[in-house]
C-alpha cells in the first residue's frame, strides 16, 4: 500500500474546520480575517483565538492546520504580516503558507522553527524556482500553479527535494496566480495587495425577463439566460466578444475536479492535494472532503476511485481537469 | 446534502395561498424575540457581520406570498414581516427550503447560487457576511425555537407547521409540538 | 529626491509578436533618435516567439549601446519549460544585464552579480526591495498595480531607481493558455502564431460593446492605454526615477519625444494627451493604478476620439447595445 497522499482543505470559519476534520481532512489551511489572506471576504476566516481552539481542536483530531498568510504586504505596513507569522506560530500552527519573498525573508530569519510552504501565489513553477525558494529560505513544500500539466508536474517533482502540493477541486484560476492584475484594473482591489479577487462590493447583479447580467466595477462580464447556471462574478470566467467572436475568452466557468487524476498525481510524486474553497460553506467542506478522503484512501490501497458526487458543487455545474492536460492551453 | 438543486423542495401553492391570508405584522414581534435570542446566543453571529450588522435584509422565500425584513442590530434587533418587498439594502431571494438549508448547514451558498436557486441583490458583501456569520454560528432553529416556549411561540404556529410540511426540515422537537 | 529631478525614459520589452524586419527597424529607430536613456529587448511574453527574431537581440542591442543606451534583456514573464530554463540561463550568460521578469531566474545569476528587476515580479514592499537589493538588483520596475502610496516607502527604503509604467497596454495576466490559440479554435501548440495578426493585441469587449481587454498570446492586457503624464510630478515627488514606455505600433519614436518634452516641462499633460491619443492603443487613457483608483481610471479628461482607427465601429457596436437595453 503506497503512501496516503495528504488532503489539504479549505476552512473559513471554524464551524468549517471543524466540518473538514470530522470528514477526514489531514490538514487544514486558513486565515486571518484581515488582508494577510488571499480570500479576505467579508464574515470570513479566524481571529487570533479562534485560530489558538481551532488548532487545538485539529491537532486532538489528528489533523493538521497550516496557515495562508499569502497577500503581499503592503508597503509600510509590513508590522500587520509579521504579527500574523508571530501569531499563526504562537497558535500552534503546523506550517505557514506563504508568497511574499521579503516575508519569507523575513520568516526563515525570526521564526526559523516554523515549517513554511510557499503559495500558489508565488506562482513557482519549475525545477529552478522551486529550489531558489528552498535552498534560499528553506521552503518544504510548493503548491504549484494551476498552470502545469500531470507530466510537468512530475519532471519537477524529479528535479526537486522538497514536496509537491497541487489543487484538484474547486475554484480554477487561469492565470498564473500572483501574477494577475485583472481584478485590480476594473475595481481597484487585487488578490496580491487586497486578498480578494472580483470583490463583492464592486459586484451587481440584475435581473431582466429572467436572464441575470453580473456586472464588475460598471462592466459587464457575464450574462445567464434565464435557467442557465451562474457562475462567479469573476473576470476570467467572463463572457466576452472579440472581433466578432462571442464567448468565454479566458475560460468556461467551470471548476476544477481532477478526481479522476488521482492515481496520476500519486505516481507524479505529488506529496499533498489541495481542495479550494475557504469561501465556501461547511456542508461544501464536508461533503468535499469526505468525497476525496475517500479517494485518496482508494489511490494508496490501488483501488480505482470511487465516482465523484460533486458536480452540484461547482461553479457553472461543471467541470473540467484544467491545465493538467495539456490540450487545455 | 442535495447533490442537486432541482431537489429542493417549492412550498405548494395552496399552502403559501394559505399563509397569504394570515396577518402578516404579528409575526414580527415573535420572530424578532427570536432573532434578539439567537443572537445573544450566539455572539460571533455579530462580529461576523462586523459592519453589516447595520444593514437590513430582505430576506424573500419566493414561494411564500410574504417577505422578512431582518435587522441584526445587537441592541435594537428586529424582524418585520411584508407582503410587498421592502426597502433593505439587501435582498436574498429562494425557495423556503434553501433558505432554512443554508441556516442549517444542508446546503451551500454559492452551489445554490451557481444553479440560480438564490437570488442576490443589492449589497452583496452584506449577503455574503451574513452567509458566512449564519454558517459558522452552527445554528440549530429547532432549539432556538424550543426555547420560545408559551404564547410567543404560538403565535408562530402557523408559519412554523407551513414551514415543516413544506421544506421536509422540522423545527421543532416532535416533544415540543405536543 | 528633488520634485525637478531628472526623470529617465525606458522603452521597455515590445509585449507583442511582430515581424522581424518590423521589429529591427523598431530599434534601429530608437537607437538612432528616440530620446530614451534605457531599452529593454527581448521575448517577455512566448518562447514560441523568439526564434523567429533572436538572431536580431543582440545585433538590436550593439546599436543601442553605441548610441549611447543602455540595454538590458528580459527573462519571460513565466517560465515553465525545459527550454524556457535554459534559455533563462543562457540570458545569464550573455553578459549584457538581465531584467527578471520571473523569479526563478536568479538561480541562474551567480551571486552578486548585477540585475535589474522587471514589472511582472511581485515587488510591494520594503523587505522583498531590499532583499532584492540585497541579491544584486540595481534598478527595480514596479509592477503597474502598486498602491501609488507605496512608492514613497519604497524610493526611501533604497538606493536603487524605481521606475513605473508609464505608457502603453497595461499587462495584467499571464497564462499557460494561449487564448489567440482558443479565440482561433487552435491547440497552443498548433497556434501557427496567430498572435502575429495583432500588433497591439486583439480587443476584448464586453457583451456591451464597450472596449474592456485585450488579449496578446499568454498575455491579457488592458484595453486602454496607460498614460501617466498627468501623475508626473506626483511620481518624482514619491521618488520614481524613470517611467516605462511599453512598444506599440505607429511613430513610436515621436512618442517617445513628446514624452521627452512632457517632462522636461515643455508641454503639459493635457496637450500631451491630446496629441498622443491618435497613437493609444484602444483609444482610451487610463491612469488609475497611479492614482489609486481602479487601474481602467483616467484622471485626465477624457476626450473620446471618434476617429481612432480602434473605436470606428465600436461606437456603432455600444450605440446598437443601449439601443437594445432601451428596448428591453
Amino acid at each position: 500500500m503506497a503512501e496516503m497522499m495528504e488532503l489539504v482543505c479549505p476552512a473559513g470559519t471554524p464551524a468549517a474546520l471543524r466540518a473538514a476534520v470530522e470528514a477526514g481532512a489531514h490538514a487544514v489551511y486558513c486565515g486571518f480575517a484581515d488582508e494577510t489572506n488571499a480570500r479576505n471576504f467579508p464574515g470570513l476566516n479566524f481571529s487570533r483565538v479562534e485560530l489558538a481552539e481551532s488548532i487545538a481542536h485539529a491537532h486532538r483530531h489528528g489533523a493538521k492546520v497550516l496557515v495562508a498568510i499569502n497577500t503581499f504586504p503592503r508597503a509600510g505596513a509590513e508590522e500587520t504580516w509579521h504579527r500574523a507569522v508571530a501569531d499563526a506560530e504562537a497558535a500552534g500552527a503546523d506550517a505557514v503558507i506563504l508568497a511574499d519573498l521579503g516575508l519569507l525573508a523575513h520568516t526563515a530569519e525570526h521564526h526559523p522553527g516554523l515549517r513554511r510552504h510557499l503559495s500558489v501565489q508565488a506562482a513557482a513553477a519549475n525545477p529552478d524556482a522551486i529550489n531558489f525558494y528552498a535552498e534560499t529560505f528553506g521552503v518544504r513544500r510548493f503548491v504549484l500553479p494551476r498552470v502545469l500539466t500531470v507530466a510537468e508536474i512530475a519532471a519537477i517533482n524529479r528535479e526537486i527535494d522538497a514536496e509537491t502540493e497541487v489543487f484538484v477541486f474547486g475554484g480554477l484560476c487561469v492565470m498564473a496566480e500572483g501574477r494577475c492584475s485583472l481584478s485590480s484594473y476594473v475595481t481597484g482591489r487585487s488578490p496580491n495587495v487586497d486578498g480578494v479577487c472580483s470583490p463583492p462590493d464592486h459586484v451587481s447583479y440584475e435581473e431582466t425577463d429572467g436572464a441575470l447580467a453580473a456586472r464588475l466595477g460598471g462592466f459587464t462580464i457575464h450574462r445567464s439566460p434565464k435557467g442557465a447556471p451562474a457562475p462567479y462574478p469573476t473576470l476570467c470566467k467572463g463572457c466576452f466578444t472579440s472581433e466578432g467572436v462571442t464567448g468565454h475568452v479566458f475560460e468556461d466557468p467551470a471548476s476544477l475536479d481532477a478526481s479522476e487524476l488521482l492515481s496520476a498525481l500519486a505516481d507524479a510524486g505529488v506529496r499533498a492535494l489541495k481542495i479550494e474553497g475557504r469561501q465556501r460553506s461547511r456542508a461544501y467542506v464536508g461533503q468535499v472532503v469526505r468525497s476525496f478522503r475517500a479517494a485518496v484512501e482508494a489511490v494508496a490501497a490501488g483501488r480505482p476511485v470511487p465516482p465523484g458526487t460533486l458536480a452540484a458543487l461547482t461553479e457553472g455545474q461543471a467541470a473540467t481537469s484544467g491545465a493538467y492536460a495539456k490540450t487545455w492551453r | 446534502m442535495s447533490d442537486s438543486a432541482a431537489m429542493i423542495p417549492i412550498l405548494p401553492r395552496p399552502l403559501a395561498a394559505g399563509l397569504g391570508m394570515l396577518p402578516l405584522a404579528p409575526l414580527g414581534y415573535p420572530l424578532s424575540t427570536l432573532m434578539r435570542r439567537v443572537i445573544a446566543r450566539n455572539p460571533g453571529l455579530i462580529e461576523r457581520l462586523g459592519p453589516y450588522r447595520a444593514c437590513r435584509f430582505a430576506i424573500d422565500p419566493t414561494d411564500l406570498p410574504c417577505t422578512l425584513l431582518l435587522h441584526p442590530d445587537p441592541v435594537r434587533a428586529h424582524v418585520s414581516v411584508h407582503s410587498r418587498p421592502p426597502e433593505a439594502e439587501v435582498r436574498i431571494a429562494g425557495p423556503l427550503a434553501a433558505l432554512i438549508g443554508l441556516v442549517h448547514g444542508a446546503y451551500d451558498g454559492d452551489a445554490l447560487f451557481f444553479s440560480r436557486d438564490l437570488v442576490i441583490e443589492g449589497d452583496t458583501s452584506a449577503a455574503l457576511a451574513l452567509r458566512n456569520a449564519i454558517d459558522d454560528a452552527e445554528l440549530d432553529l429547532a432549539a432556538e425555537l424550543a426555547l420560545l416556549a408559551g404564547p410567543l411561540g404560538r403565535m408562530l404556529d402557523p408559519l412554523i407547521d407551513m414551514v415543516a410540511r413544506a421544506s421536509g426540515v422540522s423545527l421543532r422537537r416532535v416533544e415540543q409540538n405536543g | 529626491m528633488q520634485p525637478d529631478s531628472r526623470m529617465d525614459l525606458t522603452i521597455g520589452p515590445n509585449q507583442y509578436f511582430w515581424d522581424a524586419a518590423v521589429w529591427q527597424d523598431f530599434y534601429a529607430r530608437v537607437a538612432d533618435e528616440a530620446p530614451v536613456e534605457r531599452v529593454v529587448l527581448g521575448e517577455m511574453v512566448c518562447s514560441k516567439r523568439l526564434p523567429f527574431y533572436q538572431a536580431h537581440i543582440l545585433p538590436a542591442a550593439e546599436r543601442l549601446m553605441a548610441a549611447g543606451k543602455t540595454v538590458a534583456l528580459t527573462t519571460l514573464a513565466l517560465i515553465t519549460l525545459r527550454r524556457e530554463r535554459k534559455l533563462a540561463a543562457e540570458l545569464a550568460a550573455a553578459g549584457l544585464e538581465v531584467e527578471v521578469n520571473d523569479l526563478s531566474a536568479l538561480a541562474h545569476l551567480p551571486e552578486g552579480a548585477a540585475f535589474s528587476v522587471g514589472p511582472m515580479v511581485n515587488v510591494y514592499n520594503e523587505g522583498t526591495l531590499r532583499w532584492l537589493v540585497g541579491r544584486g538588483a540595481r534598478r527595480v520596475c514596479l509592477p503597474p498595480e502598486l498602491p501609488p502610496a507605496s512608492l514613497p516607502v519604497l524610493a526611501g527604503a533604497c538606493d536603487v531607481p524605481l521606475e513605473v509604467w508609464g505608457w502603453g497596454r497595461l499587462p495584467l495576466a499571464i497564462s499557460a493558455r494561449c487564448y489567440h490559440a482558443r479565440l482561433h479554435d487552435r491547440a497552443k501548440d498548433n497556434c501557427q502564431f496567430v498572435c502575429d495578426r495583432d500588433p497591439d493585441g486583439r480587443p476584448v469587449d464586453t457583451l456591451d460593446g464597450q472596449p474592456f481587454l485585450a488579449v496578446n498570446g499568454v498575455q491579457t492586457l488592458s484595453a486602454a492605454c496607460a498614460n501617466a503624464a498627468h501623475q508626473v510630478n506626483r511620481l518624482r515627488a514619491a521618488g520614481v526615477s524613470a517611467l516605462r514606455l511599453s512598444p506599440h505600433s505607429g511613430d513610436f519614436v515621436a512618442l517617445a519625444r513628446l514624452f521627452r518634452d512632457l517632462l522636461d516641462g515643455r508641454m503639459d499633460a493635457a496637450e500631451f494627451s491630446a496629441r498622443t491619443m491618435p497613437r493609444a492603443p484602444g483609444g482610451r487613457f487610463a491612469d488609475g493604478f497611479l492614482t489609486g483608483a481602479a487601474g481602467v481610471a483616467w484622471s485626465g479628461a477624457q476626450v473620446p476620439d471618434a476617429d481612432h482607427p480602434s473605436r470606428r465601429g465600436q461606437e456603432a457596436v455600444a450605440t446598437a447595445a443601449a439601443a437594445l437595453a432601451g428596448k428591453s
